[in-house]
């Protein structure tokens, strides 16, 4: 089964986000441990300062829980995810580059939690990020460059974010299950329209997880997806009803609750660091106050490269999903 | 959904740019590119006389490169072309900037690997197409020659 359950019930212990200047303007703003206005983060370069968010998110998560992970599990965007392994190198501890595109957050928690679900690491650390400008360069066209952006376009987050695991029965939020995206194409091409490309592959996933574990949306309290944007979202709504399940109003797009209509952002926010910022923040939050019971996280990620979409290849796209729940916590000698 | 019933779904969900607006503004401000073209051309014609309209022209084009060029290193072109599009980047402001803002963009990885190999990333094509175009509509116009 494609579905894992997490039978030794890994717990989130500590989150930790950084976010960028136009991303702390967003509706989230306040919901960030950590904002840098300054979009070269008082580096030279902008890949620079991806780094530097990486480890302002890893090593936020560790000082905040005070404990030393066995392992970090972390990528970014960037070709051969070097803002996750230089920032590492500073960090020193024992690191696995994870690569999901956009549904690395997703990814890096479902494989983090695994470890320590099986008893073979006692906690890791599980982080995602990128930024605005080192996306557009990688991808697009340069910043100064005077081209309009279509209307189907997303605009890549500037920030990151760390999630801590392990077995500390301090938390009340617990990682229960899981479903690993399988890598799904719908000829789309279009690289302005990765909302489009992303869906069917959301769609799989969510079918194939509801199937699995036997519920339906509205047994969650809230749905989130990583950054299908607006016509993403609307895409994934009419390919989940296909499949005989309908998405309510428990259902939100991280990549558009992380920036107002009023910020240009077309079809919202994108990026690895768009589902990292708001899990490991917003979503964290209300998972340890009690007020979602349980949520299924779900980000996605469009596996092209600059040289496949210049050959004409189509886009294929992967969706990772994580359910976490809150359960109170049992302190010892009244659990019976 | 198939691919083909998905991707005819996609064409109708997703929206399209707004032509008239975008028409529009391209109008007003590649006109408004072209007018300054115009008046810093009779200003150069007052200021030297002695010049003859070839080498007025090219004084125009070197000026309003320069001022494209300018205007990217201080952020702004950029903002005028999300507001205007096509209306900034089909006049030779817009190359001017394609070629800036890509020597801008890539001069972190030095001045040879980094600027120097990258400028004509964008501005490429278009000198390749435009230099192999004027060979082609030249060899066409050396044939007709030799009939008429």
């Amino acid at each position: 089964m494609s579905t894992i359950v997490f039978k030794n019930k890994p717990r989130v212990v500590g989150w930790y986000s950084v976010a960028g200047k136009k991303e702390s303007e967003g509706p989230l703003g306040n919901t960030f441990s950590r904002v840098v206005k300054d979009e070269y983060y008082g580096e030279k370069t902008h890949e620079a300062a991806e780094r530097k968010l990486f480890v302002t998110a890893i090593q936020g998560v560790i000082r905040d829980a005070s404990v030393t992970p066995d392992a970090v599990f972390a990528g970014d965007l960037l070709n051969q995810i070097v803002s996750a392994s230089f920032a590492m190198r500073d960090i020193g501890l024992p690191y696995v580059g994870i690569y999901g595109a956009c549904s690395t957050m997703a990814l890096s928690l479902i494989v983090a939690a695994s470890y320590v679900d099986a008893g073979l690491l006692k906690t890791t650390v599980a982080a995602a990020g990128s930024h605005f400008a080192t996306a557009e360069r990688q991808y697009r066209t340069p910043l100064e460059f005077g081209n309009q952006r279509p209307p189907s376009a997303q605009w890549t987050v500037t920030g990151a974010g760390a999630t801590m695991l392990t077995h500390n029965q301090t938390s009340p939020i617990v990682v229960t299950s899981a479903t690993i995206g399988r890598v799904i194409d719908y000829g789309i091409k279009d690289v302005n329209n990765m909302g489009a490309a992303m869906a069917p592959a959301a769609a799989d996933t969510l079918a194939r997880h509801f199937k699995n574990t036997k519920t339906k949306p509205s047994d969650y309290d809230a749905i989130f997806t990583g950054d299908l944007g607006r016509i993403g979202e609307e895409a994934l709504r009419d390919l989940l009803k296909d499949e005989g399940y309908t998405l309510g109003d428990n259902y939100y797009d991280c990549g558009k609750l992380v920036y107002s209509g009023k910020q240009k952002v077309d079809m919202g926010g994108s990026g690895c660091g768009c589902s990292a910022i708001t899990l490991n923040g917003f979503i964290f939050s209300k998972l340890q106050t009690g007020e979602y019971k349980r949520v299924l996280f779900m980000a996605t990620g469009a596996l092209l490269s600059p040289t496949t979409s210049y050959q004409g290849e189509t886009i294929p796209s992967v969706a990772n999903a994580v359910v976490f729940e809150h359960q109170t916590i049992k302190t010892e000698g009244t659990t019976k | 959904m198939n691919k083909q019933e998905y991707a005819e779904y996609i064409k109708k969900i997703t929206p399209k740019s707004k032509m008239w607006g975008s028409l529009a503004r391209a109008f007003l401000v590649g006109g408004l590119i072209c007018l300054l073209g115009e008046g810093i051309g009779a200003l150069y014609k007052m200021w030297l006389p002695q010049y003859d309209q070839t080498q007025i022209g090219s004084l125009v084009s070197c000026t309003l490169i320069f001022l494209a060029a300018f205007l990217t290193g201080i952020g702004v072109y950029d903002k005028i072309g999300y507001f205007a599009g096509g209306g900034s980047i089909v006049p030779i402001t817009g190359f001017s900037n394609s070629i800036t803002s890509a020597a801008m963009e890539y001069r972190k990885e030095g001045i040879i690997f980094g600027t120097c190999a990258n400028m004509f990333k964008i501005a490429g094509p278009v000198i390749v197409v435009g230099v192999a175009v004027a060979m082609l509509c030249g060899l066409g116009y050396f044939i007709v020659g030799l009939f008429l």
